[in-house]
């Protein structure tokens, strides 16, 4: 009676069909790969976009927010490189070795990749698909399956990426730090495809960031980043999403977690026109303890959508999610946050809360913290609240004579300082605090 | 006939040998005082008695008034009147204390086939024996525990043995956690208990408690059997000398 | 650990099988053919010789019902329905002459006395008129309840109909208010809850048999709890009440509906729609005890309840609180909703949802801030036990417009055995900065510590339970009129215990 009714192939949706058939002989890999690649655009071409009707993408409706799929990124051009070169200077706050992608593609003579410490390796994504590497196949796409739709356009056009493997028992001393810089003077779509691998036992820190050399590009960044974190292993990973207001960037990092592991999330969001950052994360082992967090702050028009997904499926593991969002003029947060416990998880401590401050009547923020709980022995809750500066608080502070945007900058700094505290690295916390003392300031 | 006897009683804790061969005679009417050092299976005695689950009873028996209560469910042992004041009493939210006495009460009523206890009765003595122990009726109304202090939380116990009256009593280190005011009105509530018809076991870390409530016979427990056995001033000597001697005796 | 094996075990064997209402009344029943097409619209219309334009409604959403499809976001799963396998029109055979008490059919009087249901007045006064020399609470004949009693899909007695009429409350089955008050149905229906909301709401605005019909005028409070026990009882009989409830100014009514049952091996389809409507300065208070049949211990049979209830706040000051007890249906679909339109609007939530063997809740509400300052609190209270699950979902929302809103939600699930699962999926949506939005959720079990705590006083294992849920729910229960507070009470603990039958 009711037959599914099939949607009008979109712009966007028609873009990328073209695109993918033009290229996807020329994107590296063997027919392995290849056969992946078609599965994965297959699934694409079935579902189209994600839109408002698809409930995970309720409040990103991807349909009407694409309008059209920008070309694929070429090799980024001398001018390009120095381009992104100068973008780099304003990221070297933090000590770390720096991996650079311009437009997607690893730029070797940007990067640091000379000295590296024994039990790390780190190489092109691009490369190593072309050679078919086996412990790549192994693990692409396997760590955290899903069937999410964007995550299936990665697949089907991944280019390049990093691919860093930490050997048993190895603490790297020194964060790596991913850089994507989209520096091409037209706009294009970026397809970045990483893995990292940290064994057993091993420590390290990662950050990733995505800047952009001008607001006046429209890039389309997709980028994913599967993470296997070994049993024992200690890892922090910090990604910040800072590209320009055009920019529409989906990104989503699939992390399964070994046992007795410590593992930190956070993201950190001022950039990008259209944001999503995806997390999909899996704790498999026993014994783990984990903090998922990040700070979103927004203006103009921005749109910034965070989805986690915190999967239990092993027993006496601790989670705790903390979500920050600070909204100025149009800017809207979306935070949907769900944490599953599977049957056998017993004995799991998870809390998740989800603030939002709106400073501006047009601001908007959706929250959708979920629990999905199939085992008894268990403590799980969630707290999401949202509303506006405390005006007795702002009277207060107004009253020992702070001026009115002072005290309003102070507020937020305390508000979005909850989350940023949850990092351990001094030098990266203390990096984030000027970011957001910077948004603030630009505010005025 | 002995109220209480425990008779080569071996317990097991997920594998683990706690009691081993503990035997132990309470007559009605007495106050026996357990003490020991800390792992030396007092609290584990105390849930056993009770019917407390994951406790394994690997050989033994314990006879309340000649019967072997062992097979029976905590309920039912509460019905023949054995009582535990917990050492951590548990807090039961939006369950009115009052409607958890009338509930337990007639609960244990029921099972011994007397009837059930009319309201004005059961709000009379109530309201009596709170009173003895310092409760305020405010109190009674809250759930079951909930934001009780931790002295607040040991009267209750004892307010629930009074109402209950049971035959043996069970005190789990109901001293600890108690300032010396506390302590003292918890004491006048366990003393006015005191009868010919009823025993009690008092487990206790210190000998402090047993200044207030003196009891008739003093045991100390050391790797989960009775090691010695004398009167109060076994408590006092212990308190001088302190358990290492048990301890040693015992390697 | 999970919760003690004894207690596991109770659950398990939950009253699935021992539903206390599962009786079958025989008496002769006159019924359309099965089945749902045009004619059967016309049938039902004609059956209640409606007005045309009601027929012409009804066609409508049965049109655009042709073109929609079941909901499929909720936590639910099932079989597909065979629309056309539902009896849409079933109404008791009733003798020649008037309608009065003594007329009805013994069978059916028995069937509400077993029920417990205080269908004849003398017993309603019996069991509740205080003591004489005792005033009446607040003088608002708090205590008395007055009956409309739907048998299947014909309302079969109205009691207490003279005091309300007094009072010039209308109280009447809503067939008959299409017959006497025309004007005021049509002004009001499909105005809360539109002829195209949903699926089921839809099919209900086509087929809907009866219901019951509320309308408290300006400035009066209604002297009594008004009540409606809903019960289906023919085999394969699809249940479609339309409850149309409108206070209007300044005015208060408080209104009590019931369901159960009797136990079949098919699953039976229950499509209601309730709506409100609260103008400036009025309050409806709306309380719900739901006990369908669940289906049996293998999740066989049992009802589904796919239901549509919405208030609209509609004028200023305005309020509107719903309460529920979940206890049955093997599927539960339903949040009751509040439209806040008028400033200062408030809306309320109040839910205790219970699911135990194979049964399946998807309930929540919505709160939908309009009006300026308009406040909402949603309580919500999930227990999950044997292989059940129970999802709370919940839309609040503040428009752009709505400078003030309010809202305060808290969320609790308890699981009890480790093969059911306790889910919340909560939508918050703040569209200006000056709404607060506060939300808290959690999830736990009762531990086993607390339970052999309860046990060393005396309690059984189960009536530890029942005494430990009972707590979990006490909010909540405490927002029920009296007379429905006992009865829940007794409810949960049928529910909980395996004994009890």
């Amino acid at each position: 009676m009711n037959a599914e009714v099939r949607p009008i192939k979109t712009a966007a949706e028609t873009a990328l069909a073209t695109s993918f058939a033009a290229v996807k002989r020329a994107l590296p890999g063997p027919a392995t790969v290849g056969v992946l690649r078609e599965d994965a655009f297959r699934r694409f071409e079935t579902e189209g976009l994600p839109h408002r009707r698809v409930e995970e993408w309720k409040y990103t409706d991807l349909r009407a927010l694409m309008r059209e799929a920008k070309p694929l990124a070429g090799v980024p051009d001398a001018a390009a490189k120095a381009r992104a070169k100068a973008a780099l200077a304003t990221l070297a706050a933090v000590d770390a070795r720096s991996i650079v992608f311009v437009d997607g593609a690893l730029v070797p003579e940007l990067s640091d990749l000379d000295g590296l410490e024994a039990g790390l390796t780190i190489r092109s994504m691009a490369q190593a698909l072309a050679a078919g590497d086996g412990d790549l196949l192994a693990h692409l796409g396997r760590l955290v399956p899903t069937d999410d739709v964007a995550v299936a356009l990665n697949t089907a056009f991944m280019g390049d990426g990093a691919l860093i493997h930490v050997a048993p028992g190895v603490a790297l001393a020194q964060p790596i730090h991913l850089v994507f810089v989209n520096a091409g003077s037209e706009a294009a779509s970026v397809f970045a495809r990483s893995l990292v691998v940290i064994e057993d036992g091993a420590r390290a820190m990662l950050l990733e960031s995505h800047v952009g050399c001008s607001d006046a590009s429209d890039h389309q960044v997709n980028a994913v980043l599967e993470l296997k974190v070994g049993d024992a292993a200690h890892v922090d990973h910090i990604k910040i999403t800072g590209e320009g207001a055009g920019a529409l960037h989906v990104s989503s990092l699939m992390a399964a977690i070994g046992a007795h592991a410590r593992f930190n999330e956070f993201l950190f969001t001022t950039g990008g026109g259209v944001v999503r950052n995806q997390v999909f994360v899996c704790f498999g082992g026993e014994g783990t303890v984990a903090g998922i967090r990040g700070a979103t702050l927004l203006q103009g028009h921005q749109h910034a959508d965070t989805t986690l997904v915190a999967e239990h499926a092993a027993a006496e593991c601790t989670s705790r999610e903390v979500f920050k969002s600070v909204l100025d003029e149009h800017g809207r947060s979306v935070f949907q946050g769900k944490i599953i416990v599977r049957p056998h998880a017993q004995k799991t401590d998870a809390k998740m809360a989800t603030h939002a401050l709106l400073l501006s009547e047009t601001a908007e923020a959706d929250n959708k913290p979920e629990l999905e709980i199939f085992a008894d022995d268990v403590q799980c809750g969630h707290g999401a609240t949202s509303g506006a500066l405390e005006q007795e608080l702002l009277f207060y502070l107004k009253a020992r004579g702070i001026p009115a945007k002072e005290a309003e900058a102070l507020l937020i700094q305390a508000f979005v300082g909850e989350a940023v505290e949850g990092i351990e690295h001094a030098g990266l916390r203390d990096a984030l605090i000027d970011r957001v003392v910077a948004w603030l300031k630009a505010r005025e | 006939m002995h109220l209480l006897e425990i008779k080569n009683l071996h317990v097991e804790v997920d594998g683990k040998k706690i009691l081993n061969g503990l035997e132990l005679s309470v007559g009605a009417g007495s106050v026996h005082a357990l003490m020991g050092p800390n792992g030396s299976g007092k609290s584990t005695l105390a849930h056993v008695l009770a019917g407390k689950a994951d406790y394994v009873v690997t050989q033994g028996e314990v006879l309340l008034d000649g019967e072997d209560i062992l097979a029976l469910a905590p309920e039912e042992r509460a019905a023949k009147g054995l009582f535990l004041a917990f050492q951590y009493p548990l807090e039961i939210p939006g369950v009115a204390t009052m409607t958890f006495l009338r509930t337990a009460l007639n609960a244990q009523r029921k099972q011994r086939g007397e009837a059930e206890l009319s309201t004005p009765e059961f709000l009379k003595r109530v309201r009596e024996v709170a009173g003895k122990l310092g409760i305020e009726q405010e109190m009674l109304r809250r759930g079951v525990n909930v934001g009780f202090s931790g002295g607040e939380k040991k009267r209750n116990e004892i307010l629930q043995m009074a109402l209950l009256q049971p035959r043996l009593c069970v005190l789990d280190e109901t001293d600890s956690g108690l300032d010396i005011d506390a302590l003292k009105t918890v004491a006048d509530g366990v003393n006015a208990l005191r009868s010919p018809a009823r025993g009690f076991i008092m487990i206790t870390h210190y000998q402090r408690l047993l200044n207030y409530i003196v009891p008739d016979v003093v045991h100390v427990l050391s790797r989960g059997r009775i090691v010695k056995t004398g009167n109060k001033e076994l408590a006092l000597d212990l308190e001088a000398t302190g358990y290492v001697q048990y301890q040693e005796e015992m390697a | 650990m999970p919760a003690v094996p004894q207690t596991v075990d109770q659950v398990r064997r939950i009253d699935v099988d021992q539903y206390k209402y599962g009786f079958v009344t025989d008496i002769e029943s006159d019924k359309a053919p099965k089945g749902l097409s045009e004619d059967i619209v016309r049938f039902i219309s004609a059956k209640k010789n409606e007005p045309e334009w009601m027929l012409a409604w009804r066609l409508d959403a049965y049109r655009r019902w042709l073109t929609m499809r079941e909901p499929r976001w909720a936590r639910v799963s099932h079989s597909p329905i065979d629309y056309q396998n539902i009896y849409y029109y079933a109404a008791p055979k009733k003798k020649d002459g008037p309608k009065s008490l003594e007329e009805i059919d013994p069978e059916i009087l028995k069937t509400y006395e077993k029920l417990g249901i205080p269908l004849r007045e003398v017993a309603v006064l019996e069991r509740v008129t205080p003591p004489e020399g005792e005033s009446e609470q607040e003088g608002n004949g708090y205590g008395r309840v007055a009956v409309d009693a739907v048998f299947d899909s014909v309302s079969v007695a109205t009691t207490f109909k003279q005091e309300l009429a007094k009072a010039g409350v209308l109280f009447m089955p809503i067939s008959e208010a299409l017959q006497t008050h025309p004007e005021m149905v049509k002004k009001y229906i499909g105005t809360v809850v539109p002829i195209s909301d949903n699926f089921y709401a839809t099919l209900n605005s086509a087929v809907f048999s009866d219901g019951s019909f509320v309308y408290v005028p300006r400035g009066v409070r209604c002297p009594m709890e008004l009540s409606t026990y809903f019960r289906i009882n023919e085999r394969d009989t699809g249940q479609f009440e339309r409850t149309l409830i409108i206070a209007d100014k300044g005015s208060y009514v408080s209104y009590l509906e019931g369901c159960t049952a009797p136990m079949r091996d098919e699953n039976q389809l229950h499509a209601a729609v309730v709506e409100l409507i609260a103008l400036e300065d009025a309050e409806i208070k709306y309380s719900t005890i739901q006990n369908w049949y669940p289906g049996d211990a293998t999740g066989r049979g049992g009802v589904y309840n796919f239901v549509t209830k919405r208030g609209d706040c509609r004028g200023k000051n305005s309020k509107i609180s719903w309460t529920q007890l979940e206890t049955g249906s093997a599927i539960t679909w339903k949040y009751p909703s509040c439209i806040l339109r008028g400033d200062n609007a408030r809306g309320e939530f109040y839910s205790i949802a219970i699911s135990n063997g194979h049964q399946q809740v998807d309930s929540g509400t919505k709160m939908l801030h309009l009006g300026k300052n308009t406040t909402s609190r949603i309580i919500s209270k999930g227990i999950a036990a044997g292989r059940s699950n129970n999802t709370y979902r919940g839309l609040v929302m503040a428009h752009p417009r709505a400078k003030g809103a309010r809202n305060f939600t808290n969320c609790d699930s308890l699981l009890i055995g480790d093969k059911c699962g306790a889910h919340t999926v909560p939508y918050i949506e703040a569209k200006n900065s000056s709404a607060v939005f506060e939300h808290e959720a959690t999830t736990s079990k009762i531990s086993e510590d607390t339970l052999f705590y309860c046990r060393q006083r005396g309690l059984s294992a189960e009536d530890a339970v029942a005494l430990v849920v009972n707590g979990f729910v006490k909010d909540v229960l405490q927002q029920l009129p009296m007379e429905f507070a006992v009865e829940a009470q007794k409810l949960i603990s049928i529910s909980l215990e395996g004994s009890v039958g």
